[in-house]
């Protein structure tokens, strides 16, 4: 079972909504994950097309809502918006992300450990999206956030987990739950974050990018399970020279 | 009476409510934030704020992401 912040989730599946071709197959492809938390971003009403409103869509009483602040540059946009996702019901889960370079997407840890100390302290429960700094996550921890979330490589790339050296560490301290975000792009990416132990990981562009992201959703869903079990059976250990499975006694009558 | 919503010059109807402004166009309050010159309106709220010439009003709502 997966605690964040006092809740219990069954599922270590996280998955954001964004870029799914149809509001249809974006719930078919939640439901087939199993998750039990879904992402979503805030941003201005289009006011060509009133209609188009995810909240119609997505039945709460399944999910756990986390409005992220994607779009944010500053520590300060991010608390607007925090704010904002507050103030339209969507509770205290916050996914902060601050991103000031749209080319690499990759967070600002100065201003991410402001917004979360300002966020934190107006009882939000914040889940900092971070490069995978360990000392970062340190940090984080100690001012109150109810996770962290490291990212395997930046968004939307699929290129896997790149940086398991510092995910490990991160997971070897941490007393919040380590959920991998951003860049896995495969199950076997999954499957690799949680076998070293990470606690949860967040999965969009490679569902929803997908071929079949209804397929795709389950496929995650059982990495996820698959490398959960695998970490908690306790992995062998790893060595450079072979050692056979087969007994090397009782071979005298062939020679 | 003009009023300026998501960037756009719009007009409103003399004593419109917020409520009666976010219906009249097609929209969902209970799934609409407002900004009302920058400041963040309470759900309640919409009833009782009527708009007056010139406000910003920032209509945000959650969509797909990440």
């Amino acid at each position: 079972m997966l605690t964040i912040a006092g809740h219990i989730f069954k599922s270590r599946l996280l998955v954001g909504t964004g870029k799914f071709a149809s509001a249809e197959v974006m719930c078919r492809a939640i439901d087939a994950s199993g998750s039990e938390i879904v992402t979503v971003a805030l941003r201005r009403v289009d006011l060509g097309d009133p209609a188009d409103d995810i909240m119609q869509v997505l039945d709460r009483s399944r999910y756990v809502f986390l409005p992220n602040t994607s779009g944010a540059r500053d520590a300060h946009e991010a608390v607007r918006l925090a704010r904002m996702a507050r103030a339209s019901g969507g509770g205290e889960w916050l996914k902060l992300e601050v991103t000031p370079d749209p080319r690499t997407l990759l967070p600002d840890p100065v201003e991410t450990l402001r917004a979360t100390e300002i966020l934190v302290a107006e009882g939000f429960k914040v889940l900092p999206y971070i490069n995978a700094d360990p000392i970062l996550a340190l940090k984080l921890q100690e001012v109150g956030a109810a996770a962290v979330m490291p990212l395997g490589s930046p968004i939307g790339t699929n290129q896997g987990l790149l940086t398991r050296f510092q995910v490990e560490i991160i997971i070897e301290q941490a007393r919040v739950p380590v959920i991998v975000d951003a860049g896995l792009g495969l199950p076997s990416h999954a499957a690799e974050a949680m076998e070293i132990g990470a606690d949860a990981v967040l999965v969009n562009t490679a569902i929803a990018g997908a071929g079949d992201p209804v397929r795709m959703a389950r496929a995650f869903a059982q990495a996820v399970e698959a490398g959960r079990a695998a970490f908690e059976a306790g992995a062998g250990r790893r060595q450079s020279r072979a050692a056979a499975s087969s007994p090397e006694s009782g071979l005298g009558f062939l020679r | 009476m003009k009023i300026i919503c998501n960037g756009e010059e719009m007009v409103a109807k003399e004593g419109e409510t917020l409520e009666e402004f976010i219906l009249g166009l097609q929209l969902n309050p209970a799934t609409v934030v407002v900004e009302c010159d920058g400041r963040i309106v309470l759900r309640d709220e919409y009833t009782q704020i009527t708009l007056s010439e010139g406000v910003v009003l920032e209509l945000i709502r959650f969509v797909g992401g990440g």
